[in-house]
Protein backbone atom coordinates (compact mmCIF):
# COMPACT_ATOMS: atom_id res chain seq x y z
CA UNK A 1 0.00 0.00 0.00
CA UNK A 2 1.53 3.26 -1.07
CA UNK A 3 1.43 6.52 0.83
CA UNK A 4 -1.97 7.70 1.90
CA UNK A 5 -3.46 10.41 -0.25
CA UNK A 6 -5.11 13.56 0.99
CA UNK A 7 -8.59 12.01 0.71
CA UNK A 8 -7.65 9.01 2.84
CA UNK A 9 -6.14 11.20 5.55
CA UNK A 10 -9.29 13.35 5.64
CA UNK A 11 -11.44 10.23 5.72
CA UNK A 12 -9.49 8.66 8.58
CA UNK A 13 -9.63 11.88 10.60
CA UNK A 14 -13.39 12.06 10.02
CA UNK A 15 -13.82 8.40 10.91
CA UNK A 16 -11.97 8.86 14.21
CA UNK A 17 -14.08 11.95 14.95
CA UNK A 18 -17.30 10.07 14.11
CA UNK A 19 -16.38 7.16 16.40
CA UNK A 20 -15.39 9.54 19.21
CA UNK A 21 -18.58 11.60 19.00
CA UNK A 22 -20.81 8.52 18.79
CA UNK A 23 -19.04 6.98 21.81
CA UNK A 24 -19.59 10.22 23.72
CA UNK A 25 -23.21 10.14 22.58
CA UNK A 26 -23.69 6.67 24.06
CA UNK A 27 -21.77 7.26 27.29
CA UNK A 28 -22.89 10.77 28.31
CA UNK A 29 -25.38 10.72 31.17
CA UNK A 30 -27.28 13.84 30.21
CA UNK A 31 -29.78 13.23 27.41
CA UNK A 32 -29.43 16.77 26.02
CA UNK A 33 -25.63 16.38 25.73
CA UNK A 34 -26.22 13.00 24.15
CA UNK A 35 -28.42 14.61 21.50
CA UNK A 36 -25.84 17.33 20.82
CA UNK A 37 -23.09 14.74 20.29
CA UNK A 38 -25.48 12.92 17.95
CA UNK A 39 -25.82 16.11 15.87
CA UNK A 40 -22.01 16.28 15.65
CA UNK A 41 -21.93 12.66 14.46
CA UNK A 42 -24.53 13.41 11.79
CA UNK A 43 -22.55 16.40 10.50
CA UNK A 44 -19.38 14.29 10.27
CA UNK A 45 -21.33 11.59 8.41
CA UNK A 46 -22.53 14.26 5.96
CA UNK A 47 -18.91 15.21 5.20
CA UNK A 48 -18.07 11.53 4.68
CA UNK A 49 -20.96 11.30 2.19
CA UNK A 50 -19.45 14.28 0.37
CA UNK A 51 -16.12 12.43 0.16
CA UNK A 52 -17.99 9.44 -1.29
CA UNK A 53 -19.48 11.59 -4.09
CA UNK A 54 -23.05 11.60 -2.73
CA UNK A 55 -23.74 15.33 -2.59
CA UNK A 56 -27.52 15.03 -2.57
CA UNK A 57 -27.47 12.60 0.35
CA UNK A 58 -25.01 14.82 2.24
CA UNK A 59 -27.38 17.78 2.01
CA UNK A 60 -30.37 15.60 2.87
CA UNK A 61 -28.46 14.22 5.88
CA UNK A 62 -27.88 17.72 7.25
CA UNK A 63 -31.45 18.84 6.59
CA UNK A 64 -33.39 15.72 7.58
CA UNK A 65 -31.25 14.16 10.31
CA UNK A 66 -29.21 16.97 11.86
CA UNK A 67 -32.03 19.45 11.26
CA UNK A 68 -35.47 17.94 11.50
CA UNK A 69 -35.09 14.69 13.43
CA UNK A 70 -32.65 15.99 16.04
CA UNK A 71 -34.73 19.14 16.52
CA UNK A 72 -37.71 16.88 17.20
CA UNK A 73 -35.71 14.74 19.64
CA UNK A 74 -34.38 17.79 21.52
CA UNK A 75 -37.89 19.19 21.70
CA UNK A 76 -39.26 15.95 23.15
CA UNK A 77 -36.39 15.72 25.67
CA UNK A 78 -37.33 19.17 26.93
CA UNK A 79 -41.01 18.27 26.84
CA UNK A 80 -40.70 15.21 29.07
CA UNK A 81 -38.61 17.03 31.70
CA UNK A 82 -35.59 14.85 32.12
CA UNK A 83 -35.22 15.57 35.84
CA UNK A 84 -37.95 13.08 36.58
CA UNK A 85 -36.70 10.49 34.16
CA UNK A 86 -32.95 10.84 34.68
CA UNK A 87 -30.89 7.68 34.50
CA UNK A 88 -28.89 6.23 37.33
CA UNK A 89 -31.10 7.32 40.22
CA UNK A 90 -32.20 4.22 42.05
CA UNK A 91 -32.40 2.24 38.87
CA UNK A 92 -28.77 1.14 38.91
CA UNK A 93 -29.65 -2.13 40.61
CA UNK A 94 -32.02 -2.93 37.77
CA UNK A 95 -29.18 -3.17 35.28
CA UNK A 96 -27.99 -6.47 36.70
CA UNK A 97 -24.94 -8.54 35.91
CA UNK A 98 -26.56 -10.65 33.17
CA UNK A 99 -27.48 -7.50 31.27
CA UNK A 100 -23.92 -6.20 31.50
CA UNK A 101 -22.50 -9.55 30.39
CA UNK A 102 -24.96 -9.69 27.50
CA UNK A 103 -23.94 -6.18 26.48
CA UNK A 104 -20.25 -7.02 26.51
CA UNK A 105 -20.85 -10.26 24.61
CA UNK A 106 -22.94 -8.53 21.96
CA UNK A 107 -20.27 -5.86 21.55
CA UNK A 108 -17.51 -8.39 20.96
CA UNK A 109 -19.48 -10.79 18.75
CA UNK A 110 -21.11 -8.10 16.64
CA UNK A 111 -17.89 -6.16 16.14
CA UNK A 112 -15.89 -9.30 15.28
CA UNK A 113 -18.57 -10.41 12.83
CA UNK A 114 -18.82 -7.05 11.11
CA UNK A 115 -15.06 -6.58 10.89
CA UNK A 116 -14.54 -10.10 9.52
CA UNK A 117 -17.18 -9.36 6.94
CA UNK A 118 -15.54 -6.05 6.05
CA UNK A 119 -12.08 -7.59 5.65
CA UNK A 120 -13.00 -10.72 3.72
CA UNK A 121 -15.88 -9.56 1.54
CA UNK A 122 -15.69 -9.67 -2.20
CA UNK A 123 -17.45 -7.02 -4.19
CA UNK A 124 -19.44 -9.19 -6.54
CA UNK A 125 -21.68 -6.70 -8.31
CA UNK A 126 -21.20 -5.38 -11.80
CA UNK A 127 -20.18 -1.77 -12.18
CA UNK A 128 -23.06 0.54 -12.99
CA UNK A 129 -23.24 3.29 -15.52
CA UNK A 130 -23.07 6.18 -13.05
CA UNK A 131 -19.34 6.62 -12.61
CA UNK A 132 -18.02 9.75 -10.92
CA UNK A 133 -17.19 11.42 -14.22
CA UNK A 134 -20.65 10.75 -15.68
CA UNK A 135 -22.45 11.93 -12.54
CA UNK A 136 -20.32 15.05 -12.29
CA UNK A 137 -20.97 15.93 -15.93
CA UNK A 138 -24.75 15.64 -15.41
CA UNK A 139 -24.92 16.80 -11.79
CA UNK A 140 -25.51 14.64 -8.74
CA UNK A 141 -28.89 16.08 -7.74
CA UNK A 142 -30.12 15.95 -11.33
CA UNK A 143 -29.18 12.27 -11.57
CA UNK A 144 -30.93 11.39 -8.32
CA UNK A 145 -33.98 13.41 -9.32
CA UNK A 146 -34.23 11.75 -12.73
CA UNK A 147 -34.05 8.32 -11.09
CA UNK A 148 -36.56 9.21 -8.34
CA UNK A 149 -39.14 10.60 -10.76
CA UNK A 150 -38.46 7.97 -13.40
CA UNK A 151 -37.46 4.46 -12.47
CA UNK A 152 -38.43 4.80 -8.79
CA UNK A 153 -41.62 6.86 -9.20
CA UNK A 154 -43.92 4.29 -7.57
CA UNK A 155 -41.82 3.81 -4.39
CA UNK A 156 -41.54 7.60 -4.21
CA UNK A 157 -45.34 7.95 -4.18
CA UNK A 158 -45.61 5.17 -1.58
CA UNK A 159 -43.11 7.11 0.55
CA UNK A 160 -45.34 10.18 0.34
CA UNK A 161 -48.30 8.13 1.57
CA UNK A 162 -46.10 6.82 4.40
CA UNK A 163 -45.21 10.39 5.39
CA UNK A 164 -48.90 11.37 5.38
CA UNK A 165 -49.75 8.38 7.59
CA UNK A 166 -46.87 9.37 9.89
CA UNK A 167 -48.14 12.95 10.26
CA UNK A 168 -51.71 11.85 11.02
CA UNK A 169 -50.54 9.05 13.32
CA UNK A 170 -48.28 11.35 15.34
CA UNK A 171 -51.09 13.87 15.83
CA UNK A 172 -53.59 11.16 16.81
CA UNK A 173 -51.20 9.48 19.26
CA UNK A 174 -49.98 12.65 20.97
CA UNK A 175 -53.40 14.33 21.18
CA UNK A 176 -54.57 14.92 24.72
CA UNK A 177 -57.79 13.03 25.27
CA UNK B 1 -10.90 13.61 -10.80
CA UNK B 2 -10.65 12.76 -7.12
CA UNK B 3 -9.15 9.40 -6.16
CA UNK B 4 -11.41 6.81 -4.61
CA UNK B 5 -11.55 5.99 -0.91
CA UNK B 6 -11.34 2.18 -0.44
CA UNK B 7 -14.79 0.78 0.33
CA UNK B 8 -13.26 -1.39 3.06
CA UNK B 9 -12.48 1.70 5.17
CA UNK B 10 -16.13 2.72 5.01
CA UNK B 11 -17.33 -0.79 5.85
CA UNK B 12 -15.08 -0.92 8.92
CA UNK B 13 -16.25 2.51 10.09
CA UNK B 14 -19.84 1.48 9.52
CA UNK B 15 -19.35 -1.75 11.51
CA UNK B 16 -17.90 0.16 14.45
CA UNK B 17 -20.69 2.74 14.41
CA UNK B 18 -23.35 0.02 14.15
CA UNK B 19 -21.84 -1.81 17.14
CA UNK B 20 -21.76 1.38 19.22
CA UNK B 21 -25.40 2.00 18.35
CA UNK B 22 -26.46 -1.56 19.16
CA UNK B 23 -24.69 -1.62 22.51
CA UNK B 24 -26.11 1.79 23.41
CA UNK B 25 -29.61 0.62 22.49
CA UNK B 26 -29.20 -2.37 24.83
CA UNK B 27 -27.52 -0.67 27.78
CA UNK B 28 -29.00 2.82 28.00
CA UNK B 29 -31.97 3.30 30.30
CA UNK B 30 -33.68 6.24 28.64
CA UNK B 31 -36.00 5.52 25.73
CA UNK B 32 -35.05 8.71 23.90
CA UNK B 33 -31.33 7.87 24.02
CA UNK B 34 -32.18 4.32 22.92
CA UNK B 35 -34.06 5.86 20.02
CA UNK B 36 -31.03 7.98 19.12
CA UNK B 37 -28.85 4.85 19.15
CA UNK B 38 -31.25 3.24 16.67
CA UNK B 39 -30.89 6.31 14.45
CA UNK B 40 -27.11 5.86 14.66
CA UNK B 41 -27.49 2.24 13.50
CA UNK B 42 -29.62 3.41 10.56
CA UNK B 43 -26.87 5.89 9.71
CA UNK B 44 -24.25 3.14 9.71
CA UNK B 45 -26.38 1.20 7.23
CA UNK B 46 -26.73 4.33 5.08
CA UNK B 47 -22.94 4.62 5.02
CA UNK B 48 -22.62 1.05 3.68
CA UNK B 49 -25.15 1.80 0.95
CA UNK B 50 -23.32 4.95 -0.12
CA UNK B 51 -19.87 3.33 -0.01
CA UNK B 52 -20.94 0.28 -2.01
CA UNK B 53 -22.77 2.41 -4.56
CA UNK B 54 -19.70 4.61 -4.90
CA UNK B 55 -17.41 1.60 -5.36
CA UNK B 56 -19.70 0.09 -7.99
CA UNK B 57 -20.36 3.48 -9.63
CA UNK B 58 -24.08 3.07 -9.20
CA UNK B 59 -26.71 5.62 -8.17
CA UNK B 60 -29.09 3.18 -6.49
CA UNK B 61 -27.36 3.62 -3.14
CA UNK B 62 -28.47 7.24 -2.97
CA UNK B 63 -32.04 6.24 -3.80
CA UNK B 64 -32.12 3.59 -1.09
CA UNK B 65 -30.66 5.99 1.47
CA UNK B 66 -33.30 8.53 0.49
CA UNK B 67 -36.05 6.02 1.29
CA UNK B 68 -34.34 4.97 4.53
CA UNK B 69 -34.26 8.63 5.56
CA UNK B 70 -37.97 8.96 4.78
CA UNK B 71 -38.78 5.95 6.94
CA UNK B 72 -36.50 7.26 9.71
CA UNK B 73 -38.28 10.62 9.69
CA UNK B 74 -41.71 8.98 9.96
CA UNK B 75 -40.36 6.68 12.66
CA UNK B 76 -39.03 9.69 14.61
CA UNK B 77 -42.38 11.50 14.43
CA UNK B 78 -44.49 8.52 15.49
CA UNK B 79 -41.98 7.16 18.03
CA UNK B 80 -41.55 10.47 19.80
CA UNK B 81 -45.32 10.94 19.89
CA UNK B 82 -45.55 7.56 21.59
CA UNK B 83 -42.84 8.58 24.10
CA UNK B 84 -44.74 11.77 24.95
CA UNK B 85 -47.94 9.80 25.44
CA UNK B 86 -46.25 7.16 27.60
CA UNK B 87 -44.57 9.86 29.67
CA UNK B 88 -47.96 11.46 30.29
CA UNK B 89 -49.34 8.16 31.58
CA UNK B 90 -46.35 6.82 33.51
CA UNK B 91 -44.19 9.89 34.22
CA UNK B 92 -41.02 8.01 33.27
CA UNK B 93 -38.74 7.43 30.29
CA UNK B 94 -37.08 4.31 31.70
CA UNK B 95 -37.68 1.41 29.29
CA UNK B 96 -37.76 -1.00 32.23
CA UNK B 97 -40.62 0.92 33.83
CA UNK B 98 -42.75 1.10 30.69
CA UNK B 99 -44.90 -2.01 30.82
CA UNK B 100 -48.22 -0.74 29.51
CA UNK B 101 -48.76 -3.89 27.46
CA UNK B 102 -48.42 -6.19 30.47
CA UNK B 103 -51.77 -7.83 31.13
Amino acid sequence: MNALGFQEIVFIALAVAAIATSLLMVTTKDAIHSALWMIATFFIMAVIYLLLNAQFIAVAQVMVYAGAIMMLILFVIMLVRMETGQEGTGGAARRSRPVKIAGALITVVLLAELLLGAFFYQMSGRSGEYSVAVVNSIGSVRTVGALLYGQYLFPFEIASILLLVGIVGAVVIAKRK
Amino acid sequence: MLPEIPATFCFILSGILFTIGAVGAILRRNVIVVFMCIELMLNAVNLVFIAAANALSSMDGSIFVFFIMTVAAVEAAVGLAIFVMVFRQRNTVDPYEIDLLKG
